[in-house]
């Protein structure tokens, strides 16, 4: 059969103009085969387009205008001064202008988003990671180890939220009432005292983190070879110093993932925040106070737009340097 | 070698110790949902139980309208996973089978796409959903904003991409001289993709749709947002309402998010390798 295509092929190819220069064998399309390539490309393209990197690019337009999201849109300046803000006008970088100075969660907003992205990066990944090369070592009952702390990656963010909000409960909670700080004089409220409940949340969010990255390393480690590791250990490496210069690197690709993982999280970190108390009082994030530009009282497309360019540009940092590892780098087909 | 052992036994150690602290708030809030509240108002939840009873799921169950909000979650759920699967196969299936220029250019896309954060689109999006019209049999509201089809439709679109990446990267694994074998057969373009290349992504296909169903029933941000009548929010979303509705008794809200958390539970013991095998696929044949 295989001798036949060949056979084929030379003859189309034999039939081509001279000079042409493909030589890609038995791959040109009839027009039914066309259209069933436009057909089965045409929704999921258009859908993508229209629901994804359309939003994303209005917003980079809509940011430059002041809205209030009644009436349309005018390809005039704003006029300062009268009775009402000037509506549907166009205010260049005011918006962004206005969120970095005059919109006081701001701040501490981009400030959390940062600690949120550091613990990821110092404590909840690392761990992770640890827990797969110990699971992956060989320690008895290791399927027992994996699926519990697996167990969070599966619930929604919404429902750990909830889970957790027992556990840190100021006069009831476990955590108060085992270190004997649930009676009224000495309460510690961890969700609700804003200079602590970021820390909590982090607990929360670092549970269900670990357990994540714990997943991924450990099928990047199943693939690394191992007679890479026994090499090292026969020429002398300690359990560190093979894991640091032999195992870590064999598994780059994962490595990518994870840190990618690792930073958009971070970025999309939302649901915890808001089920705990709508990403107020010490728990604001970007993607709440966005959020809170569409689903509060107030709503200002034009400004909450501003904000999401803001994340969108810190987010095509870490989605380029994934692309690049998964695509640059290998050979186009 | 004593070295050796020594640090076996941390390595037990620190495992049983983290798996402890892992379940701890799982289990603590399980046994709030067993306890009276007059009973946990009086003694706190840390004391030990007078009763444990079924009853807190059985108020949470009628109080709560829980059966309409997880019919919710499955008349979601399920059209937007099928849909996913279906679109994102195609497109996986021309990106890798199919030569033509913008194949790199797709497949950037669409993997991109799906790494947004989801807020970075909300605010057009939330414009666009209050601008396109529905008939009414496919939304009450006249909209794509607050109605099921919205919600379907903003699922398939966000979770495409990252579909469209692993299931091209595992159709890259199928060895091109089956699709020669079957094109001398006759099998055409359509022939290839339907009954060679979908058969043979069965255990990709079975991995994915364990993992979106998961993630669909999870969503919470696209539901909030996108949703205004709390009646048709699904079950996840559900939640932050009855938290409000439940206020006084916390006991019934833990059994409400236990009673929540069973689907993902089933999936959890009966299909956690599909799970894992959907989060790892495309991560580690890149």
């Amino acid at each position: 059969m295989i001798h036949d295509v060949a056979v084929r092929d030379q003859s189309r190819q034999g039939k081509r103009a001279p000079g042409s220069r493909r030589r890609r064998p038995g791959r040109r399309f009839s027009r039914r085969d066309i259209l069933i390539v436009a057909a089965m490309l045409a929704i999921p393209v258009l859908g993508d387009i229209a629901f994804i990197w359309g939003p994303a690019l209005v917003s980079v337009a809509l940011s430059l205008f002041q809205w209030n999201g009644v009436g349309g849109l005018h390809a005039r300046g704003c006029v300062p001064g009268g009775l009402f803000p000037d509506n549907g006008c166009f205010t260049g970088w005011q918006n962004y202008h206005q969120a970095a100075t005059n919109y006081p969660p701001f701040w501490p907003a981009v400030q959390h988003n940062l600690i949120w992205l550091g613990v990821f990066v110092a404590f909840a990944t690392p761990l992770g990671m640890f827990f797969a090369v110990l699971i992956d070592s060989g320690l008895k009952g290791s399927r027992v180890y994996q699926t519990v702390l697996f167990l969070p990656v599966m619930l929604s963010l919404a429902l750990i939220g909830i889970i957790w909000e027992f556990f840190y409960s100021p006069n009831y909670g476990l955590i108060n009432v085992v270190t004997g700080h649930n009676t009224n004089a000495n309460l510690i409220d961890w969700l609700g005292d804003p200079s602590i409940n970021l820390w909590s949340v982090l607990i929360e969010a670092s549970w269900r983190q670990a357990g994540y990255v714990m997943v991924l390393y450990l099928a990047g480690l199943k693939a690394v070879d191992p007679t890479l590791r026994e090499a090292a250990r026969i020429d002398g490496a300690s359990a560190w110093q093979t894991f640091w210069h032999v195992t870590f690197p064999s598994m780059m690709p994962m490595n990518v993932v994870v840190a990618v993982i690792t930073v958009i999280e971070s970025l999309r970190a939302f649901d915890l925040v808001y089920i705990t108390n709508k990403g107020t009082n010490g728990l604001e994030l970007l993607s709440a106070l966005i959020t809170s530009n569409i689903v509060g009282e107030t709503s200002r497309p034009g400004f909450g737009s501003a904000l999401g360019v803001v994340l969108l540009v810190i987010s095509l940092v870490p989605i380029s340097a994934f692309l690049y590892q998964m695509f640059a780098r290998r050979q186009p087909r | 070698m004593t070295r050796h052992r020594a640090w076996r036994t941390a390595a037990y150690a620190f495992m049983i110790v983290a798996c402890l602290a892992w379940l701890v708030p799982v289990l603590f809030a399980l046994y709030v949902s067993f306890r009276p509240n007059a009973e946990t108002s009086q003694y706190g939840y840390v004391s030990l139980p007078h009763h444990l009873t079924f009853q807190n799921y059985v108020s949470a169950w009628d109080q709560s309208d829980m059966l309409r909000f997880f019919g919710n979650s499955v008349l979601i759920t399920i059209p937007a996973v099928i849909v996913t699967l279906l679109l994102a196969s195609m497109v996986a299936f021309v990106v890798t089978r199919v030569n033509i220029k913008v194949n790199l250019a797709l497949l950037l896309l669409f993997t991109a796409g799906n790494l947004l954060p989801q807020q970075v689109i909300i605010t057009p999006l939330y414009r666009l959903y209050l601008l396109i019209p529905l008939p009414g049999f496919l939304s009450a509201s006249g909209y794509l904003f607050d109605s099921y089809t919205g919600l379907i439709v903003i699922n398939v679109a966000f979770q495409t991409g990252f579909c469209v990446f692993v299931l091209s990267n595992y159709m890259r694994t199928i060895p091109g001289e089956m699709y020669e074998a079957a094109e001398v057969d006759g099998a055409g373009l359509w022939g290839r993709y339907w009954r060679l290349t979908l058969p043979l992504c069965r255990p990709a296909l079975a991995a994915l749709a364990t993992l979106l169903t998961t993630w669909i029933y999870n969503d919470f941000f696209w539901a909030i947002t996108l949703i205004s009548t709390g009646g048709k929010r699904p079950v996840t979303s559900a939640l932050a309402n009855l938290q409000g509705q439940f206020v006084s008794n916390q006991n019934l809200i833990a059994a409400a998010a236990m009673i929540v958390a069973v689907p993902t539970l089933v999936v959890y013991l009966l299909l956690q390798r599909q799970f894992i095998a959907g989060l790892t696929l495309g991560s580690t044949k890149g």
